[in-house]
C-alpha cells in the first residue's frame, strides 16, 4: 500500500510537471517564420518600373526595423524584413509572394504596394491564411473582415475620407447646399458614397447638385456653372489634380464663395494649387492625417525632430522632403507595436486578432489621429485633419474628425 | 577523303529535318515528371517558364522566320489575358476552353493588324507596334471599357478545383495542361517550319524580291505570319491570366514586350527549342540580379544580358549546338 501511496505522489508529481511544461509550451506558439531569436517579415515594393518612386517606402520601413533590432528587437526576437521588387507588375508580385510565403517561410506579408498587384494575391493570402496585413493602397475593398478575414487595408480609403468630409461638414457647417464634383468611375463614386453614407438621412436634403465628369473630358466648366446656379453653399471638389486646378480658377472667376472642400487626391501645392493660383487657393479645405515634413510648423515639433534623427542615422540617403518617408516610418510602428501585443503567441491567427486589436497613436500623426481597430473594423485610420490652404502652405484647422 | 566544310546553307532547306525523337522524349518524360519531385512555388515558376516560352515562340514565328520586327507582342499577350479574363469573370464560361478562343481572338486581331503593317519594314513596323503596345494598357482603363476590363482594379479570374479523380494539386495541375500545350504548340510550329508554308516564311525574310519572283504572295504570308505569331502570344496570354489568377493592365506594360524580345535573342531567333531557355531566361534572371543587389537589378540584369550576348551571339540553342558540333569533331 505504501508503494501504491508512493506511486500515486509520483504520478501526481509527474502529471503535476506535465502540465507546468504543457503550459510553458501553449505560451510559446510559433507560426511559420518565427524562432526564439528571429522573426521573418515579406514584403513587395516597386524598387524598379514606372512607380519606383514609392520603393522609398520600403526602404524606409526597412531602416525603422534597423532601429528596432537595434534597440533589441521585439520581445527579444530580431526583425528579418525580406522586402522584394515587383516591379509594380502583378504577375511579378504573385511570383514574389509565392516566394516569400512557400520558399522564404514568411510569418506574413507587410505593406505589399499597388492596388493591382495587391489585388493579383487578395485571394491568394486569404485562401492560405496568410495575413495580408497594412497594404499601401486607398481603395476601399481591403477593410473586407467577413469576406477577406486575412486582409487588412491601413490608409484611410477613399471611402473612408469622404465620410470624413460629411462629418466636417455637420460640425462646421450651418444649414449646408452641398454640390458635388465627381469624376465618373470607382474613386469618384467611393468618395461621394462615404459622403452620403455619413450624412445619412441628410443626405438628400442637404446635397442640392451632383456633376461628374469623364476623366478623357477636355474642360469642366459647364459642371461648374451649373454647381453655382444650384445655390450651393458648400462645394465638394472629389477630382484628380488637373480638374482640381481648373475647378478652383473657374470658381473665382464666377465669383463663387462656397466652404470649398477638397479631396486629398488634389491636395498638393505643387501640381494643383499653383497651377491655379496661390492667392485663388485661399481658404480650400482638405483632409491630412500625418505631419508634413516641409511645413515650417511641423519642423519645430519634438515628434519631427525624432524623426530626423532617425532618418539621419538609419536611413542618410533619403529625403527629408519626401513625405513617403514620413509613411514608412509609421507604418513600420504600427507592425511593430501588432508583434509586441502578441507577445509570444506568434501564430498567424495571434496576428490577425491583435491586428484587429489596435489603439495606439504615433508621434508623427497629427494631434488627434489614431489607429484604431477591432474585430469588425479593419480601417485602421478613420480620422483626419481639417487643414485650410493660407496662400503658402496647409495649416490644421479646429480639431480632427472622425468617420464614426 | 572527308573535309569538314561549315556551309552557310540552313539543312532543313536541303535535306529537311527530323525531330531527335530520343531528346525529345527524354525531355517529354523529365519534363511530366518534374511537378511531382519538386514544391508547389517551383511548379509555378516552371508553369510561368512554359507560358514566356510560348509566347517568345510566336515571336520567333514573326521576327526569327519571317524577319518582321514586333515591339508589340505585349498587346496580344494583353488581348489573350483579356479574352480569358473576360469570358470567365462575366460569363463564367470554363477556363478550359478560354484558352483556344485567346488564341483566335490575337489570330484575328494580328492578322488584321499585319494588314497595314505590309507597307512598314524594319524598324518603322518596330514602331509601328510599339505604338500598339503602350495603347493598349491605356485603353484597357479606359473609362468607356471598365465595365468590361474593370478599370485599372483589374479582373479576377477564378479557377475550377482539380478534377476530383486525379490525385494531384492545383499547381501540378496547372503544370500539367501548360506543359502539354507548349509540347502541341512546339510541335505545330516545327511542321510549319519544315513545310512549303515555313520555307516560304524564310525566303521572304532572307529576300523579299526573289521570294515575290517565284510566286510568292507575300503580302499573305505576312498578314499570316502574323496573325499565327499573335495566335501564340494569344495562347500564352491565356494561360498567363489563368495560372496568375488575375489580369490588370499593369500586368501588359511595354516592358513585357521587351522581356519577350529579350527571351527571344538570347534563346536564339531561329531556334524553336530555344524559346524555352528565354522563357527560363526571363523569368529567373531578374530574381537572380535582384539577389545581387536590389537597388541595382537593372544594372546587374544589363550586365548579364551583355555577356550572354557577347559570349553567344546566336542565342543560347545556338551556342548549345557549336557545343555539339565541337564535341563531335573531338571523339
Amino acid at each position: 500500500m505504501n508503494t501504491g501511496r508512493k506511486f500515486t505522489l509520483a504520478l501526481a508529481a509527474a502529471a503535476a510537471f506535465g502540465l507546468v511544461a504543457g503550459s510553458a509550451v501553449a505560451e510559446k506558439a510559433y507560426g511559420p517564420g518565427v524562432t526564439d531569436t528571429n522573426i521573418k517579415l515579406g514584403n513587395t515594393n516597386p524598387y524598379s518600373g514606372p512607380a519606383a518612386a514609392y520603393g522609398t517606402i520600403g526602404k524606409s520601413i526597412s531602416a525603422y526595423f534597423d532601429k528596432v533590432n537595434k534597440e533589441g528587437g521585439v520581445n527579444g526576437r530580431m526583425i528579418e524584413f525580406i522586402s522584394l521588387d515587383d516591379g509594380y507588375s502583378p504577375p511579378k508580385t504573385k511570383e514574389q509572394t509565392r516566394k516569400l510565403v512557400e520558399q522564404d517561410d514568411v510569418l506574413l506579408i507587410f505593406q505589399g504596394l499597388g492596388t493591382p498587384t495587391n489585388s493579383a494575391v487578395h485571394n491568394y493570402m486569404n485562401k492560405k491564411k496568410v495575413p495580408q496585413l497594412f497594404v499601401a493602397t486607398g481603395a476601399t475593398k481591403w477593410g473586407d473582415p467577413e469576406n477577406f478575414p486575412w486582409t487588412m487595408g491601413w490608409q484611410p480609403s477613399y471611402q473612408t475620407e469622404g465620410r470624413l468630409f460629411g462629418a466636417y461638414i455637420m460640425e462646421n457647417v450651418k444649414d449646408p447646399k452641398i454640390g458635388i464634383l465627381y469624376q465618373n468611375d470607382d474613386y469618384g463614386k467611393d468618395y461621394v458614397k462615404g459622403l452620403k453614407d455619413k450624412l445619412g438621412d441628410k443626405a438628400s436634403e442637404w446635397i442640392v447638385a451632383e456633376e461628374s465628369y469623364e476623366v478623357t473630358d477636355p474642360t469642366i466648366s459647364s459642371q461648374i456653372i451649373k454647381l453655382k446656379n444650384s445655390g450651393a453653399n458648400v462645394f465638394y471638389n472629389v477630382s484628380i489634380p488637373k480638374f482640381a486646378a481648373q475647378a478652383i480658377k473657374k470658381v473665382r472667376e464666377l465669383e463663387w464663395d462656397p466652404v470649398f472642400l477638397n479631396n486629398s487626391v488634389s491636395n498638393s501645392v505643387g501640381s494643383v494649387y499653383k497651377p491655379a493660383g496661390l492667392d485663388k487657393s485661399k481658404g480650400i479645405i482638405s483632409l491630412q492625417y500625418y505631419q508634413d515634413p516641409t511645413s515650417p510648423d511641423t519642423q519645430k515639433t519634438e515628434a519631427y525632430a525624432k524623426w530626423k534623427a532617425w532618418m539621419g542615422e538609419y536611413y542618410p540617403e533619403g529625403d527629408l522632403l519626401n513625405t513617403f518617408n514620413v509613411y514608412g516610418y509609421l507604418v513600420a510602428q504600427t507592425m511593430v507595436q501588432v508583434l509586441e501585443q502578441a507577445g509570444d503567441n506568434l501564430t498567424r491567427e495571434n496576428i490577425m486578432k491583435e491586428a484587429a486589436n489596435l489603439n495606439m497613436e504615433i508621434d508623427m500623426f497629427l494631434p488627434g489621429v489614431s489607429i484604431e481597430t477591432s474585430a469588425t473594423d479593419f480601417y485602421p485610420i478613420e480620422k483626419m485633419m481639417p487643414v485650410q490652404f493660407n496662400g503658402e502652405r496647409l495649416v490644421s484647422i479646429g480639431k480632427v474628425v472622425s468617420a464614426n | 577523303m572527308t573535309t569538314e566544310v561549315e556551309t552557310n546553307t540552313d539543312s532543313r532547306l536541303t535535306v529537311g529535318s527530323k525531330i531527335n525523337i530520343k531528346w525529345v522524349g527524354a525531355f517529354i518524360i523529365l519534363g511530366a515528371l518534374l511537378p511531382f519531385f519538386v514544391e508547389g512555388y517551383t511548379s509555378f515558376q516552371a508553369t510561368l517558364v512554359m507560358i514566356y516560352a510560348i509566347a517568345i515562340l510566336g515571336l520567333n514565328l514573326l521576327t526569327g522566320f519571317n524577319g518582321q520586327f514586333s515591339l508589340g507582342h505585349s498587346a496580344f499577350y494583353a488581348i489573350g489575358a483579356y479574352t480569358a479574363a473576360v469570358l470567365v469573370y462575366h460569363l463564367d464560361w470554363p477556363v478550359y476552353v478560354t484558352i483556344p478562343i485567346g488564341g483566335v481572338v490575337c489570330f484575328v486581331a494580328g492578322f488584321l493588324f499585319g494588314l497595314p503593317a505590309l507597307r512598314l519594314e524594319g524598324l518603322y513596323l518596330a514602331l509601328a507596334t510599339f505604338a500598339l503596345a503602350v495603347a493598349v494598357p491605356q485603353i484597357l482603363k479606359s473609362s468607356h471599357l471598365e465595365e468590361l476590363t474593370g478599370g485599372v482594379q483589374g479582373l479576377d479570374v477564378f479557377r475550377p478545383d482539380v478534377p476530383a479523380v486525379l490525385p494531384i494539386d492545383m499547381d501540378q495541375w496547372w503544370y500539367l495542361i501548360t506543359f502539354g500545350i507548349m509540347l502541341l504548340m512546339f510541335w505545330v510550329a516545327w511542321n510549319l517550319i519544315n513545310s512549303r508554308s515555313g520555307r516560304a516564311m524564310m525566303a521572304i525574310r532572307d529576300n523579299p524580291i526573289a521570294a515575290a519572283s517565284m510566286g510568292i504572295n507575300t503580302s499573305l504570308y505576312k498578314s499570316l505570319t502574323f496573325g499565327v505569331s499573335a495566335f501564340y502570344t494569344g495562347i500564352a496570354g491565356a494561360l498567363s491570366a489563368i495560372v496568375i489568377e488575375f489580369v490588370a493592365p499593369d500586368s501588359f506594360t511595354f516592358q513585357l514586350s521587351i522581356l519577350l524580345f529579350i527571351g527571344l535573342v538570347v534563346g536564339g531567333t531561329g531556334s524553336i527549342w530555344g524559346a524555352i531557355f528565354g522563357g527560363l531566361f526571363i523569368l529567373m534572371v531578374p530574381n537572380i540580379a535582384e539577389e545581387v543587389s536590389t537597388g541595382l537589378s537593372y544594372a546587374v540584369f544589363g550586365v548579364i544580358l551583355i555577356l550572354v550576348i557577347y559570349v553567344m551571339p546566336s542565342g543560347i540553342a545556338g551556342f548549345v549546338n557549336i557545343l555539339r558540333v565541337r564535341l563531335r569533331k573531338i571523339f
